[in-house]
């Protein structure tokens, strides 16, 4: 499945694990603007569930989450509150 | 903006997480200046709280030396430290649980001649003070300048707890002068559980960061009570007295004042 998105922001978190994938993700995200979005790539698999809840719970959209490779995901996130 | 180092993200991240905090909090705290009056019981978790926290400057206020008899309750200082200076011994033990905090020691008493110097500099005042003559003080000056108070005081088993915002209700519209010498015993006196300062300064801690962030509902317009031996907690609504001396609507305390000491020794009078 592709997604067309402009992606205002990318974030490499590769390496990073639980809760830094979160943290580190939503400090990106409040340095953005409502409806900006960033693109965050993880390669620690329990992140790829538990970013997207938490960002959720915030009340930011997840527009998309897909795997890239044998190692790496990716999170479309959309700011949707300050 | 200067970007939170990896060493802040870790520290700080528990708190990051939460939605009402996130960075945009904790950047308020790191900017924050708190002044703690008293680096006893109620001062000591009160300071480790807040210095744990990241709230960036604070001061301390304490011309006492530590006591082996402080040790139960005032957890800032060790037994090695029995006989230094309180403010030198609660700076260290605050570096020790976060460099990122400038603690600024004030070790003097809080005059009339200091106070507005020393309270201008910070944002809110949590006060510690174990006697009267300070309660007051501190009350009147940080209603004179404006400041948010966090209130906490403790005797035996018993405390109470309470947020004055300025021009909201202050000390004195519960109790308009201090009782006179002698007559309410004083920690020293009457004696006092450990812990229950301990609880009470984190809940000063806890009100404190609210006021720094604007989260929640400030324990203001009501004072805590708590009874550690019955084990209950009971709130009583405040309000501001039109006939307060100091905040209401005829004023008649318009300046400082420094009663007689009457908590421990007397004040040297020269």
């Amino acid at each position: 499945m592709t997604i067309d998105v402009q992606v205002d922001r990318e974030l490499n978190l590769k390496g990073e694990v639980c809760p830094y994938t979160f943290v580190k993700s939503k400090l990106a995200l409040e340095e953005l603007e409502v409806g900006q979005v960033l693109r965050v790539i993880v390669d620690h698999e329990p992140a790829v569930s538990n970013v997207p809840r938490s960002m959720e719970n915030e009340g930011q959209t997840v527009l998309h989450v897909a795997k890239l490779n044998d190692a790496d995901w990716e999170l479309l996130l959309r700011k949707e509150t300050e | 903006m200067v970007a939170f180092s990896d060493e802040q993200i870790q520290r700080y991240s528990r708190q990051i997480i939460l939605k009402e905090i996130g960075g945009k909090g904790q950047r308020k705290l790191l900017n924050a200046r708190v002044l703690v009056i008293g680096a006893g019981g109620l001062g000591s978790p009160a300071a480790i709280y807040l210095a744990a926290a990241g709230v960036g400057t604070v001061g301390i206020v304490d011309f006492d030396r530590v006591d082996a008899s402080n040790l139960h309750r005032q957890i800032l200082h060790y037994t090695e430290d029995v006989g230094r200076p309180k403010v030198e011994s609660a700076a260290e033990t605050l570096r020790h649980y976060n460099p990122d905090v400038t603690v600024v020691r004030h070790a003097e008493p809080l005059t009339s001649e200091n106070a507005v110097s020393i309270v201008s500099g910070y944002d809110i005042v949590v006060n510690g003070a174990d006697n009267f003559p300070t309660r007051y003080l501190v009350n009147d000056v940080c209603y004179l300048l404006g400041k948010p108070l966090v209130d906490g005081c403790i005797l035996m088993f018993d405390a109470q707890a309470t947020v004055f915002l300025p021009g909201k209700g202050c000390y004195r519209c519960l109790f308009p002068a201090p009782p006179p010498p002698g007559l309410v015993p004083s920690c020293a006196e009457a004696g006092v559980l450990g812990a229950l300062p301990g609880l009470i300064g984190c809940l000063q801690a806890i009100e404190t960061v609210k006021l720094i962030l604007g989260i929640g509902e400030p324990l203001a317009g009501r004072m805590l009570i708590y009874d550690a031996l019955a084990a209950d907690f009971r709130q009583v609504r405040l309000r501001r007295d039109p006939d307060c001396p100091l905040c209401g609507d005829s004023p008649t305390i318009r300046e400082l004042v420094d009663y007689q000491e009457f908590c421990g020794a007397p004040i040297p009078t020269a």
